[in-house]
């Protein structure tokens, strides 16, 4: 039954089962592989994609429930992998093996569009769902914190800009 | 994957490196024979590990398996520094398996970093050395009147110079350096070694690209599940093939008879599909087989700790060390102590799980494999199947996280198996139910120790019964205890025993194997002797390092100097003035050639909620942290999965299966469980060592110490969730 939406701006229609969790449209049909199988309980966060602007964990959405929603996956989340978030995490050495990184920036980037100036104790509370193995929690957490003070400078110098 | 396309060998030479017998693998030096980017030059191809383009742009081969360990990153870094080229210039990529030009290709016991840090070197260094040899034939002068810097051989006293580039055909004709005998850069001129270096594959990973085992894919691939018996060892009676085969999607189902051995391929059903998807939803909900179960059905956890506490009113049926008399040392103490510890069996969690693409055709197979082990991978391989090793090849991909699991190499043996059978590529992927059930894990085990401190105040005798997992004499693997395991030759009245169990549960390294119970158990003994005899947990500590004895394990000195230095860090002296119910608590541990001790701050809630509030760690991995950027990643990932371990891990195994399933029953600290951690590391003369393993152990002793000094609960049976730390 075919199924179509927007996967990082550009339309497509699938035609698999109708039940299919979102992780293996995208990892096997549409061969976008950032998004990632950790769990398929929506425990570890891996899969962390956007939907319609909010964080979703796709091993449990089945692609009939996103029909004609926007989705946004690591792949988009910027036009150059520079997004603040991604910058910060090349800056600080955050990944070890990296396989949790994208669910991590994908639930960061969702956090930081909603709640620009996030307290230590909101990031742990958003952050919660995602998994880390290799446990770079510090760096994660200190990556999401500078490009929270990174875009909140953005704002301020295009605010207060040339007169 | 091979850095540049490539013409025939024109030279040949291996080198051995004395000292050790390892082969660095090929030198052979010939031009790519595609034409260079607008000028006519061609490449210049030095050895397996090194190509330098006209345009100065270097190819480093990275030939071990990354893990996350940042080997990726780190083994390069060696051949740059002394190639003498700026880190700008480099371009890494990932080796395959060919031992013929690399060896030592795993990763696992924090190996790397001792066997690579002078073969790594050497090829840089022999590799600059013919770009001299090479420089001073072009301009005709000495080459002792030769430097090299960032990519460039300078002749100062007429002011030339030339970059590598430019270099690359005549090098071609220069003769191969004595690999041996090469002249290495003295630490002091170090540019790269010592500098924080971002790993090399960190543009890809935060935009998506794909990069591990699982991201494969090729041509016409399907996709595999592979349902095998939750007993261990159990085999397949029958199965409802043809139901399965009758479903959507599915391309082929059938039944797979398996050998004995539980680190290879097993009886199972492989379910191939046209969506992994579809395979293992078939596999959950269509797919019935009917299980010879085995004998393993008869164990579980609850037996061993009824049979273990039984076994500790026998002696030891193996003595493993007796040193002078502990009984007697004990018994007449000042102060004594008497205590059962327990630890479970773990599971490794890696988060990608298990899985590889293998695709076989005209009696070739080649695998695409997350593997720490590609040779003995390829060797399994090789022998499930009956095909020599050379028609296997074997691309590394990064993995996922490795922690031992990826050692062994059973699930390399189900993809080739079903890649055979089925004539297409196939990718098998497991579920993280099958990666939890189906693991070779961290055993668990029994001690009961007694310890006896004079009036002195010095930890005078010691005695453990550990009874463990095996067979007759031999321990199961990574069930063991090394006889010179501290404090072994720093009591002089010691007494180590064993007694064994059967298992038919697959045992495994998991990261530190051995140490990552042995420190929990040794570690919060020693400390309660300490508090029992009213002594300062560092300074007794610091006592016992100074006691004289034979077969010490480690080098006291060096461990007396971390322990120091973590003890002034951390404040311990003042340790006194925390508030009712926060506690600092102390551990050190030697593993993997590394000296760590650790203090960890937590704080209990009388209702016995556990906070870990701060960490400080102190190092000693010899005389070079190669990358001090990727350094405090290990070091931290250490303490956190010691955190995770000893916190709510526990594998229960009931009628020979696994109960756990995966993060909801088998959980892993989170960010708000991860407290601040501080790390230093203590350089000392001695040859670098690795990383990934030594931080680990101590952190559990340090926190389950600290525990105790909070709220005066002593946890002597991990996981710390099982006990009750509520108190006042």
């Amino acid at each position: 039954m075919p199924v179509s939406f927007v996967v990082n701006g550009r339309s497509v229609t699938v035609d698999v089962p109708a039940d299919m969790p979102l992780l293996w449209v995208l990892r096997d049909v549409l061969d976008l592989k950032g998004t990632k199988f950790g769990c398929g309980i929506s425990q570890c966060g891996a899969c962390t994609v956007h939907i319609d602007g909010a964080p979703t964990r796709s091993c449990r959405t089945p692609v009939e429930t996103v029909a004609d929603s926007a989705v946004i996956t690591i792949e988009g989340l910027s036009p150059d992998g520079n997004h603040p978030l991604q910058q910060a995490w090349r800056d600080l050495d955050v990944p070890q093996c990296g396989y949790c990184q994208a669910g991590q920036i994908m639930t960061a980037a969702a956090l930081l569009a909603e709640n620009p100036s996030p307290s230590e104790t909101d990031i742990d509370r958003a952050m919660d769902r995602n998994l880390c193995r290799c446990g770079t929690y510090l760096r994660i957490k200190e990556g999401i914190q500078r490009a929270a003070s990174t875009m909140t400078d953005d704002r301020a110098s295009v605010g207060g800009g040339e007169s | 994957m091979t850095p540049v396309a490539v013409g025939r060998r024109e030279f040949l030479k291996v080198s051995a490196l004395a000292g050790g017998g390892l082969a660095v693998g090929s030198w052979f030096e010939f031009l790519s024979p595609d034409a260079a980017a607008g000028e006519g030059r061609r490449a210049f191809i030095a050895n397996a590990h090194v190509t330098i383009a006209p345009d100065g742009r270097v190819t480093l081969v990275a030939q071990n398996p990354e893990i996350g360990q940042g080997i990726k990153t780190m083994l390069p870094m060696l051949i740059a520094e002394e190639l003498d080229v700026d880190w700008t210039e480099v371009t890494v990529v990932q080796g395959d398996l060919d031992t013929e030009n690399y060896a030592g290709q795993f990763a696992g016991g924090s190996n790397a970093t001792p066997t690579h840090w002078l073969p790594m070197r050497r090829i840089g260094a022999a590799t600059r050395a013919v770009l001299v040899t090479a420089a001073a034939g072009v301009w005709g002068v000495p080459e002792s009147e030769l430097t090299t810097r960032s990519g460039r051989v300078i002749h100062a006293a007429s002011g030339r110079e030339l970059p590598y580039g430019e270099l690359t055909e005549a090098a071609a004709a220069v003769a191969a350096p004595d690999l041996e005998t090469v002249a290495l850069k003295d630490p002091a001129d170090f540019r790269i070694i010592g500098t924080d270096i971002p790993d090399v594959d960190n543009d890809a990973i935060v935009t998506g690209r794909p990069l591990f085992g699982i991201d494969t894919t090729r041509p016409g691939m399907l996709y595999a599940v592979y349902e095998k018996c939750p007993v261990f060892g159990g085999k397949v009676r029958n199965a409802n093939i043809e139901a399965v085969r009758a479903e959507d999607g599915v391309r082929h189902a059938f039944v797979v008879e398996g050998g004995d051995n539980l680190s290879g391929l097993n009886s199972g059903v492989a379910i191939v599909a046209d969506h992994w998807w579809v395979a293992d939803r078939v596999r959950r909900e269509v797919l019935q087989v009917e299980w010879d179960e085995g004998a393993t059905a008869a164990q579980s956890t609850a037996g061993f700790a009824a049979r273990a506490a039984e076994l500790y009113g026998q002696a030891p049926a193996r003595s493993l060390r007796e040193d002078g008399d502990a009984t007697a040392a004990i018994s007449g103490a000042a102060h004594r102590v008497q205590a059962d510890y327990s630890y479970p069996f773990l599971a490794h969690a890696t988060l990608e799980p298990q899985n590889c693409t293998a695709e076989f055709s005209n009696g070739r197979l080649e695998m695409w494999a997350p593997t720490q082990t590609p040779g003995g991978g390829r060797s399994l391989v090789a022998e499930t199947l009956g095909i020599p090793e050379e028609s296997v090849t074997i691309h590394l991909t990064r993995m996922g996280g490795g922690f031992g699991r990826r050692l062994y190499n059973d699930w390399l043996a189900e993809a080739a198996w079903i890649a055979r059978e089925v004539e297409v590529p196939v990718k098998l992927l497991w579920s993280r139910e099958d990666d939890t059930r189906h693991d070779l894990y961290r055993p668990g085990g029994f001690h009961r120790l007694e310890g006896g401190v004079d009036a002195n105040g010095r930890l005078s005798g010691w005695k453990n019964h550990f009874v463990s997992f095996g067979s007759g004499e031999r321990f199961a693997s990574s069930a063991s205890v090394r006889s010179s395991e501290f404090p072994a030759g720093f009591v002089p009245d010691f007494s180590m025993g064993a007694t064994l169990m059967e298992l038919g549960v697959p045992t495994g390294a998991l990261r530190a194997p051995g140490s990552n119970a042995l420190a929990f158990v040794y570690q919060s003994f020693i400390d309660e002797l300490a508090i029992e005899s009213g002594s300062d947990p560092v300074q007794f500590r610091l006592d016992l390092l100074s006691t004289n004895g034979e077969d010490q394990g480690l080098d006291p000195a060096r461990m007396a100097t971390v322990l120091r230095s973590v003890a002034e860090r951390s404040g311990w002296a003042q340790r006194d003035q925390l508030p009712a119910g926060t506690g600092k608590g102390v551990a050190f541990h030697y593993s993997h050639r590394g000296y760590f001790a650790e203090v960890v701050q937590a704080t209990v809630s009388q209702r016995g909620d556990l906070t870990i509030d701060e960490v400080w760690v102190v190092g000693d991995i010899g005389s070079h942290v190669i990358n001090p950027l990727n350094a405090w990643n290990n070091a931290q990932g250490g303490v956190i999965e010691g955190f995770s371990q000893a916190m709510g891990q526990a594998i229960t195994i009931d009628g020979g299966r696994v109960v756990e399933g995966n993060f909801n029953d088998y959980p892993l600290l989170r960010m708000r469980q991860a407290p601040p951690i501080d790390i230093h590391f203590v350089a000392t003369d001695n040859d670098p060592t690795g990383l990934g393993e030594p931080p680990l152990p101590p952190a559990i002793p340090a926190l389950c110490n600290a525990i105790h000094a909070a709220c005066g609960v002593r946890v002597r049976s991990l996981p710390i969730e099982k006990n009750d730390l509520s108190w006042g």
